[in-house]
């Protein structure tokens, strides 16, 4: 197990200095000198320029300058906002509660729907549900999201005013930033209203991000399960007498998540792209929004260390999810 | 007349059943499933709409009618039959737009598909045919494009490059490269160990004679379904960039643009909104029905 789980950690490493690798190169590739493009029209004179330079570490060396930007990256120094002159990981920190909450919240929804389908499709396999289930699913696949927003922000916030239209809570309420979660801060406060007022500035973002990830794992389950219950264990089962209901719940299900499982983590890479779109079109102030911000401020230290943090947790995910699988299923852990 | 019926048995011509062409078994398995169809069917009238844009749509992409300012569907009250889709908020057509964005839509999926294709079938063959240092070294650098959702990859290619269309098409080629490399350096590992191979190996054929005459055309059934399905998310893709403002820009009749323009008027006027999305929902929707029922039908052992 421990050679295992070293295997894949010592495949991280090289991953982790190519990501870093090219937001290094991200920033050089700009067109134009640098230090120029920050100070901006201004313009700077000779001496500041240099000593902007010697500040940055742009008279190094290039592969010093490399050695440089990876201490710091691994010491959480991902540099300073050219604009509002914070620390980017300070400005992260404060805005990635608002995407995790975001896209958890999705992924709720996603599995609290796909499973489900996906289980009940592959029961009634060839009928009617089987086939609306798959042609909603490839449907939701196929899905511009940020036009599904738009379309649910429509009907529900401006035709039938039963949501919000973007922003996390009502602005009559305020609350104190505690955990940074403004489900979990809605409900300290105490305020009346305030939690459901955050509650209903959720659900349609929620609903939106996670509608990809739910037709994956609706596909996901139900061509698993389709394989599981072909198995003899459970013909044997139901030759048993076992009630249907326990053998698709008992035995089939927990064989036939195990795929699934390592698809609901691999969706992460899609909920935190997806949050690009949603919280653009929700104003919802997470990092989804601040990086897309930043590329129209050409805020160039917070577009470098947005992608390297977002590609960090990506990998971070995907190396828990194989690790579980490895946990999970030994004929993984002990194949090379 | 038991003796009739058994010559008559007998006259009845005990021809083989004529085994069908690759092309005649294609086609029965992909046009059995209904769904492929339609999907080749919506297609190519798009590919119509977009080949014959200037004859097909009823006006200029970028003419402004200033007397008819977000103007409804025909078929509701104060339409007019002359815009039928209704208008946007600077009187032009959606109707023409949305017809010659199909244009672009196409043409940046051709692009973005081939450029990907024909990088990711040199890089595989060459992963996959000398294996070794150069496969690890392709290997590791796809992984690390993998790590990346394709948006934001994507995103970040054009923020470096600066917004436009042929930015955008480049950023979703090389966003798309890695699954053409990993499928095709697989199927030539696959194809490398095959008797046929090692035959024509022996005979001596030169390692470009055996990377693309020999082995290339046995890997294509996977490299087809891909393109397919890679078509319907370089349209999405794209329209995603142009919504954020990074892809297309405004006057360009480009449907994720489209989209971004139209979001002031969401509360006043539905159709701006809705018509370019549901015509991305459709395109994006045939593409993957096509590429499922592609799949199926090339490539068995890919079934679910």
């Amino acid at each position: 197990m421990f050679q295992f789980i070293f295997r894949r950690l010592s495949l991280v490493i090289p991953t982790f200095l190519g990501i870093t690798l090219l937001t290094f190169t991200l920033i050089r590739l700009i067109p134009g000198d640098p230090i120029e493009v920050m100070a901006g029209e201004r313009g700077v004179s000779a001496e500041r320029h240099a000593e902007l330079s010697a500040q940055l570490g742009f008279d190094q060396p290039l592969y010093m300058q490399y050695y440089n930007y990876v201490t710091g990256v691994l010491q959480g120094d991902l540099g300073n906002s050219l604009i509002t002159r914070e620390p980017v990981m300070k400005e992260f920190l404060t805005l990635f509660p608002a995407t995790i909450e975001l896209a958890f919240c999705a992924a709720i929804f996603a599995i609290l729907i796909g499973l489900p389908a996906g289980i009940f499709a592959a029961v009634k396999r060839g009928t009617v549900i089987d086939h609306s289930v798959m042609t909603f699913s490839l449907t939701g696949y196929s899905m511009p999201i940020f036009w599904w927003a738009l379309l649910l922000m429509l009907v529900f916030s401006v035709n039938l005013g039963w949501t919000p239209v973007s922003g996390r809570i009502d602005v009559v309420y305020w609350i104190d930033d505690v955990t940074g979660f403004m489900l979990i801060d809605s409900l300290l406060s105490g305020e009346e209203g305030a939690f459901s007022s955050a509650v209903s500035h959720l659900i349609l973002p929620s609903i939106v991000l996670g509608t990809i990830p739910m037709a994956v794992i609706a596909r996901m389950t139900r061509s698993s399960m389709l394989e599981v219950l072909s198995e003899d264990y459970i013909r044997t089962a139901r030759a048993k007498g076992i009630a249907p209901w326990r053998v698709i719940v008992i035995h089939a299900l927990r064989n036939a998540l195990i795929p699934v499982i390592t698809v609901i983590g691999l969706q992460v890479g899609i909920l935190l792209s997806g949050a690009i779109l949603t919280e653009t079109v929700f104003a919802w102030p997470g990092i989804g929004k601040w990086l897309i911000e930043s590329i129209g401020r050409r805020d160039y230290p917070v577009v470098q260390g947005g992608i390297l943090i977002v590609a960090c947790i990506i990998i971070v995910v995907n190396l828990l999810v194989d690790i579980t699988y490895g946990i999970v299923n030994p004929r993984i852990r002990h194949s090379r | 007349m038991t003796t009739s019926t058994k010559t008559s048995t007998t006259d009845i011509p005990l021809t083989a059943p004529v085994p069908m062409t690759p092309l005649q078994e294609f086609w029965h398995y992909f046009s059995s499933n209904k769904g492929a169809v339609a999907g080749l069917v919506v297609i190519a009238i798009i590919c119509f709409m977009a080949v014959f844009a200037n004859f097909v749509a009823p006006h200029s992409p970028s003419d402004q009618y200033r007397d008819a300012l977000l103007l409804p569907p025909a078929w509701l009250d104060g339409g007019n039959w002359s815009f039928v889709l209704g208008t946007d908020d600077v009187g032009r057509d959606i109707l023409s737009r949305l017809i010659y964005g199909s244009r672009l839509s196409i043409a940046v999926g051709l692009v973005a598909v081939t450029a990907s294709l024909i990088m990711g079938i040199l890089l595989g063959l060459i992963a996959g045919y000398f294996k070794g240092m150069i496969d690890t070294a392709i290997m590791r650098i796809v992984d690390i494009m993998l790590a990346m959702p394709s948006l934001l990859l994507a995103i970040a290619i054009v923020a470096i490059l600066g917004p436009s269309i042929v930015n955008a098409a480049l950023a979703i080629s090389i966003v798309s490269l890695p699954h053409y490399v990993r499928l095709t350096r697989a199927a030539t590992m696959a194809e490398m160990s095959r008797d046929y191979v090692t035959s024509s190996r022996v005979i001596g054929a030169s390692p470009l004679r055996l990377m693309f005459i020999c082995i290339l055309p046995n890997c294509l059934a996977p490299l087809i379904v891909q393109a397919t399905l890679g078509f319907s998310s370089a349209i999405l893709d794209m329209a995603a960039l142009g919504f954020l403002g990074l892809g297309a820009q405004p006057p360009t009749p480009e449907w994720g643009s489209m989209l971004a323009d139209a979001l002031q008027f969401v509360q006043r006027a539905w159709w701006v909104v809705t018509f370019p999305g549901l015509m991305i929902l459709i395109t994006v929707l045939a593409f993957n029905l096509m590429g499922d029922g592609l799949r199926d039908a090339l490539d068995p052992k890919l079934k679910q």
